[in-house]
């Protein structure tokens, strides 16, 4: 083979190629289709120590395939969209419906339900092609500059960095179905390192939106990063101990994974979840509301249409305590008797998996002072480490960095500690829901109080 | 192998002309070092589930990575188009990050000497589909087949066939050709109506299909899914607070991983933000720790010819009888500090800047018999399982998950626990190892290590081993 001449199909016509596509699947035997063609552009400037670390600027694109031969799947992708890559994709995906099983519930969506959200859901801002190279590494520069500035104990860092993204993302199936959306990313992040004595502490901060315009001040972002890298140095290890917990937001978020893990609708059909079968009942405390929106415009979990084509859409998973919802693409809502939420999910390789859109905690009244002005002895945990959280029991185990809570002041550092519990019981007993909710990727939680776990220490 | 021989050549016509000025395009605007990395990887899995093949899919991806360094700086661009006008496009990127006069490559490129750690004739990727839908139906049938309660069964297989070529501005030019293959299982395990458990397994390696017509056979990996499944069935609360762990031989390694490797590569350290940066030639671990890495085992997952530099692996002491001996590095590291380089630069894929990665990581066998070490505990914890890890480089600490765990009690396994983790600092867990068994085992080949967003596999292993404390995150 010589090499391949470009590619077909030029930017504008990604549309047309998934079309291509699938025309040429249903040609060779399929009997349903869908294709995703992804297409994507990355810079990245990162400093350290205030001189130019690295720079790394590319695009690539590829095309995934999915085909049906009646109940049967094959799948195949390819990141060479040339006239040679193409054909094979198409031979390879159809080649494989030969070898998986018949499937009852296989197949694409019904036909009434495919469609896209109207309207600018506000995904691309194409303002940070207006900045130079120069410009960007700046940001990155005056982000890890505040940090290093803000204390002579800031003396070290791992770096700052300025990063944006630019996609297009183009889905098609047989059924008719072909849409399109651009988006757009760019964050600055700053993780410095903070060094008093023998004790060494690392932390970080950034901030992430849809264009450059909606980024905090690299000055605000390097400073909060050094008062989090400051905050941890002294950290001792605590006794163990059963006491409230409290999750400030970035670990908080990390409970709402957790029951998005439980909600799926994978784990739900293969009953690998501890919340299989609660559809309807109370499992969590009555202050706890959990929304997964798909549709709300600039955000990182929103799009015009999932990954099968099927709108995206407001759901209610956990409406003051009780379970209303699971998560759920074609599949596992046929496997399940139930409806498509719109949230399939996948990449260019595979079957559609399962996805979230912007899944959170709704706020509730406290303050998280106030939350906090309300435990005599607790932890407020502000990093977790591991992967403890077993979905199927709900048994709950993970590392923690935090402060201790005494006298209902955030009293000192702790460190190399572990907070256990089972998450039945965790969301039963969530105390407290603070109002400090905001947006910082596609999850989202304010900050929660559990009412007791074990802390284990010495 | 001459370039003429290789893979790039006949299948996309690349000549040492087209490195040359590829490379030149690299140095364009001076720069004191420039790579290419060519990379054509081919994939397929199969997934199994509810007794039934749900999945199968293909795929291809290719492309290459340009490098330049100047100074302590890098620059990269990559194209998943190799035709010559976008890798010189690529090239001419990634040459922005130096500003002086341009510098040319040095010719003609030469090969080092090869081996082969992984001489697979024909990649499972090459071959038919077949054996392989066999491997996952047949770990689906054993694992129901152990034991009534087993309800749910998923099993994937995976492998891929990856060939690279990378050529460097210090006239270096290597291929490789690197299968990975890998098979995996998961089980579920209720009585009645009840809780259910799970178990998980796997095994794999730089392998072809004939790995699991052995001892691998996947009824073995099946099994043991299943067993771990029924074990949980009555496990109790797990401990909390801190006391006696002893871990069991193989993937219990993951300990070293944590606790040691990161914190070892050469990047955190040159930046001094490792908790072990400046420490070589100090006593970091117990006198009876001798931790390597080794990317020069036959067929093993972690194991590389070359690494994603175009360097030859390596055996590396790590911790010698506890002292630390030195760092994993890649070519920037070792370019700035004037270290000898290891053979652990490593990346992702050609979208990705290599740096210093583990490969197969271990721990040498000790003097005690592993009966021993269980018999001189009266409450502790075994572990023989988990799930993974992570470490916090800088402070030290590291966790990993208990997925398989029993209590000790008065020098005996009693009961199965609950998943817990278990927390402790590097340096300090390394010092409180108080017994080092004479059952070194490598893990079953399923290993795959996180850092900074990239993915690479990797192995680990390490005897039976008594740590005198650590701190256990259960409930009890």
């Amino acid at each position: 083979m010589s090499a391949p001449n470009g590619s077909t199909g030029s930017n504008g016509n990604l549309l047309d190629l998934a079309s291509g596509i699938i025309a040429k699947a249903l040609a060779a035997g399929a009997t349903g289709a869908e294709c995703v063609i992804s297409e994507g552009e990355e810079f990245s400037a990162n400093v350290r120590m205030r001189e130019l670390e690295s720079l790394k600027e590319s695009g690539s694109r590829g095309a995934g395939l999915r085909i049906l031969i009646g109940r049967n799947t094959g799948s195949a992708y390819t990141s060479d969209l040339s006239a040679e890559g193409l054909r094979r994709l198409v031979e390879s995906a159809v080649e494989l419906g030969s070898i998986t099983t018949e499937d009852p519930h296989a197949g694409l969506p019904e036909a009434s339900e495919l469609g896209s959200i109207q309207g600018d859901l506000k995904l691309f801002s194409g303002d940070t092609a207006g900045l130079s190279t120069e410009q960007k590494i700046e940001m990155a520069r005056a982000a890890e500059g505040a940090a290093l500035d803000a204390d002579p104990r800031i003396a070290n860092s791992e770096g700052g960095s300025f990063d944006t993204n630019l996609g297009r993302h183009v889905f098609a199936n047989s059924l008719g179905f072909a849409g399109e959306y651009r988006t757009s990313s760019c964050s600055i992040s700053v993780a410095p390192v903070a060094r008093e004595g023998d004790s060494m502490e690392r932390d970080y901060w950034f901030s992430l939106a849809r264009g450059a315009a909606g980024l905090e001040r690299p000055e605000d972002i390097g400073r909060k990063a050094a008062a989090r890298a400051l905050r941890r140095l002294g950290a001792v290890k605590i006794e163990t101990q059963r006491v409230p917990v409290v999750f400030e937001p970035r670990t908080a978020r990390s409970l709402i994974d957790s029951i998005f893990e439980a909600v799926h609708g994978e784990s739900i059909y293969r009953n690998a979840s501890f919340l299989a079968g609660k559809l309807g009942t109370k499992i969590a405390a009555e202050s706890l509301t959990v929304i997964d929106d798909g549709t709300l415009p600039g955000l990182f979990g929103t799009s015009p249409f999932d990954d099968e084509g099927v709108p995206t859409r407001r759901t209610t998973i956990i409406e003051k305590g009780v379970l209303k919802s699971y998560l759920l693409n074609t599949y596992t809502a046929r496997k399940l008797g139930m409806k498509t939420t719109g949230n399939a999910a996948r990449g260019i390789t595979g079957n559609a998996g399962i996805g979230h859109g912007n899944l959170y905690a709704e706020a509730g009244a406290s303050t998280p002072e106030r939350i906090i002005s309300s435990i005599s002895d607790g932890f407020y945990v502000t990093e977790l480490m591991g992967f403890g959280v077993n979905i199927v029991t709900g048994d709950y185990s993970r590392g923690a960095t935090g402060i201790w809570i005494r006298g209902g002041e955030l009293a000192f550092p702790v460190s190399e500690v572990t907070i256990a519990g089972n998450l039945n019981t965790m969301l039963m007993r969530i105390e407290a829901v603070g109002s400090d909710l905001e947006f910082r990727g596609s999850t989202a939680s304010p900050t929660l109080m559990i009412q007791e776990m074990t802390v284990s220490g010495t | 192998m001459e370039l003429s021989a290789s893979f790039f050549a006949a299948r996309f016509g690349i000549t040492e002309r087209d490195l040359e000025a590829y490379l030149g395009e690299a140095l364009s605007r001076g720069g004191d070092y420039a790579d290419l990395y060519f990379e054509y990887l081919s994939t397929s899995s199969i997934g199994l589930d509810e007794s039934i093949v749900k999945s199968a899919t293909r795929g291809v991806s290719l492309g290459v990575g340009v490098r330049v360094l100047s100074g302590e700086r890098t620059g990269y661009a990559y194209s998943d188009d190799l035709t010559p006008e976008k890798i010189r496009k690529a090239a001419r990127v990634a040459a922005h990050i130096a500003a002086g006069p341009a510098k040319t490559a040095k010719m003609p490129l030469h090969e080092g000497p090869k081996r082969n750690l992984y001489p697979v004739l024909t990649a499972p990727t090459e071959t038919g589909f077949a054996e392989r839908v066999e491997l996952v139906k047949r770990a689906d049938r054993a694992a129901r087949a152990y034991d009534p309660r087993v309800f749910q069964v998923s099993s994937s297989y995976a492998d891929n066939l990856r060939q690279v070529m990378v050529a460097t501005s210090d006239g270096a030019l290597s291929f490789d050709r690197q299968p990975l293959t890998r098979l995996n299982i998961s089980v579920l395990a209720r009585v009645g109506d009840g809780l259910p458990q799970r178990g998980h397994s796997g095994g794999g390696g730089r392998v072809g299909l004939e790995f699991f017509r052995g001892e691998q056979a996947p009824e073995q990996y099946a099994i043991n899914a299943a067993r771990q499944a029924v074990a949980q069935l009555d496990a109790v609360e797990a401990p909390a607070g801190e006391m006696t762990v002893v871990l069991g031989p193989g993937w219990p390694g993951i300990l070293l991983h944590e606790a040691v490797g990161h914190g070892l590569e050469a990047d955190f350290n040159r930046k001094g933000t490792s908790a072990f940066a400046g420490r070589v030639g100090q006593q970091v671990a117990s006198p009876l720790c001798t931790v390597v890495d080794d990317g020069t085992m036959r067929d093993r997952r972690g194991s590389l010819n070359v690494d994603d530099e175009g360097s030859p692996t390596q055996c590396n002491v790590l911790i010698e009888r506890g002292i630390l001996r030195g760092y994993l590095q890649d070519k920037l590291s070792s370019r700035i500090t004037g270290l000898p380089e290891t053979g652990n630069g490593r990346r992702e894929s050609y979208e990705h800047i290599p740096m210093p990665r583990m490969t197969n990581t271990f721990m040498l066998a000790g003097e005690s018999d592993p009966e021993d070490i269980i018999r001189s505990v009266t409450r502790g914890l075994y572990c023989s399982n988990f799930g993974g890890g992570q470490v916090d480089i800088t402070n030290g600490n590291f966790v990993f998950s208990a997925s398989e765990s029993y209590l000790i009690e008065d020098g005996h396994l009693t009961r199965p626990v609950r998943n817990a983790t278990l927390i402790g600092n590097g340096p300090e867990s390394m010092k409180n190892i108080s017994m080092v068994g004479n059952d070194l085992k490598l893990d079953e080949g399923i290993g795959v290590c996180g850092k900074e967003g990239q993915s690479v596999p990797v192995g680990v292993g390490i005897p039976t081993v008594r740590i005198d404390r650590m701190t256990v995150g259960g409930t009890a």
